[in-house]
């Protein structure tokens, strides 16, 4: 939903990044104001997942320009931790396991951590097992993957649903959802956009990173970007999505 | 220290030891008249000072064993003091409890008081080598339980002390071993009558505060058939420049049916992040399930010392007797351990189950070293061994040295191993969901000793967690 009079969000000017060395974000501009839904397509190596976890703080990608301001903050002035606590998300493309590490004890400690820093109510075990089971409920999940290790032999589909899942806990104010369509099959793909679609509110917004568009036909954007050798080269609706769909990315870039 | 200073300091031995008898600490150095001075100084009987000088004599014979995988300057045996008393007051109650080493647990989060009193633990504080509070011993004494210092025991129940002391551990078993035996100054001493299930457990509170005093520990539980016990061992110290030996002598005994489970956490001073400094912990541990159906099990969680040399054991004598060992040992800066277990199967249907948690940081190196022997006798021995390690960073070391020996073709050993490292993926992972890179690695690190921290009576494993934690602290980031 568009507002012009929305809150601002997020603010990136002539962001510049690398990874191993390599330039891979090239003078990207992006404004997100609340309410509103994004989509970030662009080919592979386009620049799309380096950007996400730019934005987070992965410590391995060097932000070398350009400003990032998130809700009226400096964000490279915030630890990534302290990034997640004020309300910004990473759903990632390849969540990593973590052997030994109960998922509902990892949740809680995420839910608790971001509940505290916002001043709200910590909940114990108990509470918090009810409360993860209703959001597990909602996005179809076996509640025996509290039990089992963070991630730790999960297939690919079920990592996604973890991944929302922690979104449903977290209730960020920007969630930036790498890949999250990538290894879901079209039912899993309905339900997981399905609990997306519950979380979007007129106070937070959503920035999808996605190669493909079948994701967009069940979390409808506002705006559609293309990414192209580190920057967004054209923005439209959501008619965009369909037609590189249709035509793929090629004639973008031509026309870039 | 000048020359002059030291042939001053040396100087008592020309005298001999008699007109040192009143003083409370004994010259530097180890000859018999040491070992005299020390018995005497503990008015103790004929035999236990012959027991001492057999052991000293065997002591010169041996050399410092080379083979654990730690590094460190030749130990003056000459340079240390083996003996010092605190006070010679014996203390009721807790309330006599000197405040500054009250404060000094409150410090460590070990309130004493407290958790006495509020867990029914008996606590038997060792400070400077001669117990200042004993508690709950009357309780104890109900059911016929004797815990009380190892001095004690000497002087109220000789015949026991005598039966056992050194059965397990034998005089000449090792050269620490050896030297403890001869030199130790105090240590615990338990004894569970037949039947008994001791209604709480028993606790013990190490502490190491002179500087320069070697400290020698001598611990011996005896649990009679069908009894039970859960003794736990917590150790720490503060903050000395002067590196420290510690070689201590625990020896069980599980009679038939009976059960030792034997808990430790030790966190002593490391020595700091460049290595400076810390203690030298050379412990001999071991148990004998002597009886059929016995059992004991040791959990450790080692996190300090700035070499640890230790391999808690059993020996598994009686038919269908079981040993256990579970460890976390943590090094991190310029820690060393080489720590593991022997499991010796000797009677039949022995079984044994080795837990080892092996985590590294800093330019620490950490080594597994474990002994699965299954004798000619051995019928139907079963032993599982999973050996796990962790690295911290990439500056630090993780070995396993496994050593099995089977004698007997009916039995049947496992063993499993795995290394890990803690990754900058996993770190991001959890500061992406607000959590820091400290309280990731600890909760991390827990998940990764959970089967062991799961042997460990409740507070313990509470301590555990945070101790963990603490010592990373800085590690990563």
């Amino acid at each position: 939903m568009i507002r012009r009079d929305a809150k601002l969000l997020l603010e990136v000017k002539g962001l510049r990044a690398k990874v191993g060395g390599a330039d891979i974000v090239k003078g990207l501009d992006l404004t997100v104001r609340a309410g509103e839904v994004h989509a970030i397509m662009g080919p592979n190596g386009s620049g799309k997942s380096t950007f996400a976890k730019a934005l987070a703080g992965h410590p391995a990608y060097e932000v070398t320009a350009g400003t990032v301001i998130y809700e009226g903050r400096n964000l490279f002035e915030m630890a990534p931790e302290e990034r997640a606590r004020t309300g910004l998300f990473l759903g990632f493309q390849y969540p990593v396991e973590i052997p030994g590490v109960s998922n509902s004890a990892f949740l809680r400690l995420a839910y608790n951590t971001v509940q505290a820093a916002r001043g709200k109510d910590e909940l114990d075990p108990l509470e918090f097992d009810d409360h993860v089971r209703g959001k597990m409920k909602l996005l179809e999940m076996d509640p025996a993957f509290l039990d089992r290790s963070v991630n730790e032999g999960f297939s690919g589909g079920e990592k996604k649903r973890n991944e929302i899942l922690q979104m449903a806990l977290l209730e960020p104010r920007l969630a930036i959802l790498d890949e999250t369509d990538s290894g879901l099959d079209i039912d899993a793909l309905r339900v997981v956009a399905n609990g997306v679609n519950r979380l979007i509110t007129p106070d937070n917004a959503v920035v999808l990173v996605t190669h493909y568009q079948r994701m967009l036909n069940y979390i409808v954007p506002d705006y559609v970007h293309v990414m192209e050798s580190g920057r967004i080269v054209k923005t439209g609706g959501k008619a965009l999505a369909e037609e590189l769909e249709a035509r793929g990315y090629n004639w973008v870039k031509e026309a870039a | 220290m000048s020359s002059v200073l030291e042939n001053l300091v040396n100087q008592p031995y020309k005298h001999g030891f008699v007109t040192d008898i009143e003083s409370d600490t004994a010259a530097k150095g180890l000859n018999e008249d040491t070992i005299r001075f020390i018995s005497a100084k503990k008015k103790e009987p004929e035999w236990l000072l012959e027991f001492r000088l057999k052991a000293y004599r065997h002591w010169l014979t041996m050399t410092e064993p080379k083979w654990p995988n730690v590094k460190y300057p030749k130990i003056d045996f000459q340079d240390i003091i083996y003996y010092s008393a605190p006070k010679p007051k014996k203390l009721a109650s807790m309330d006599e409890v000197d405040p500054e080493l009250l404060k000094t647990f409150e410090k460590l989060g070990v309130p004493m008081n407290e958790r006495a009193k509020l867990a029914g633990v008996a606590v038997d504080v060792i400070f400077d080598s001669v117990s200042v509070a004993t508690t709950y011993k009357q309780k104890l004494a109900e059911v016929g339980i004797v815990f009380c210092s190892i001095s004690e025991a000497v002087r109220e129940h000789p015949e026991l002390v005598r039966k056992y002391l050194g059965t397990v551990v034998p005089t000449g078993d090792n050269y620490y071993a050896a030297l403890n035996s001869a030199v130790f100054t105090d240590g615990s001493f338990c004894y569970i009558p037949k039947g008994v299930k001791c209604p709480m457990e028993l606790s013990t509170y190490f502490r190491i505060n002179t500087e320069s005093s070697g400290q020698f520990e001598r611990t011996l539980i005896v649990a009679e058939e069908g009894s039970h016990v859960s003794y736990l061992e917590g150790c720490t110290a503060p903050k000395f420049d002067t590196n420290q030996l510690h070689a201590a002598v625990v020896e069980l005994v599980a009679l038939d049916d009976a059960e030792i489970k034997y808990s430790t956490v030790q966190n002593w001073y490391a020595g700091d992040e460049n290595g400076v400094g810390g203690i030298y912990n050379f412990v001999t541990k071991r148990g004998l399930c002597k009886g059929r159906n016995s059992k004991i099990s040791w959990t450790q969680v080692e996190t300090g010392s700035a070499i640890t040399w230790k391999y808690p054991s059993c020996v598994l004598l009686g038919d269908n007797s079981i040993g256990e060992f579970y460890s976390v040992a943590l090094t991190n800066h310029h820690q060393q351990a080489d720590t593991g277990t022997k499991m010796v199967h000797v009677g039949k249907n022995t079984r044994s189950r080795i837990i080892s948690k092996g985590i590294s940081a800093g330019v620490s190196n950490n080594s597994y070293r474990g002994l699965v022997k299954i004798g000619p006798r051995a019928e139907g021995a079963r032993n599982f061994s999973q050996c796990d390690s962790m690295l911290v960073g990439s500056k630090c070391g993780a070995n396993t040295f496994p050593y099995i020996q089977v004698q007997n073709n009916s039995a049947k050993v496992e063993h499993e191993a795995t290394t890990s490292k803690i990754g900058e993926e996993q770190l991001f992972y959890f500061s992406s969901r607000g959590i820091g890179a400290e309280e990731a690695v600890s909760m991390i690190i827990n998940g990764f000793c959970r089967d062991v921290f799961q042997q460990l009576p409740m507070e313990f494993a509470v301590e555990a967690t945070k101790l963990l934690g603490l010592k990373l602290e800085g590690s990563v980031g």
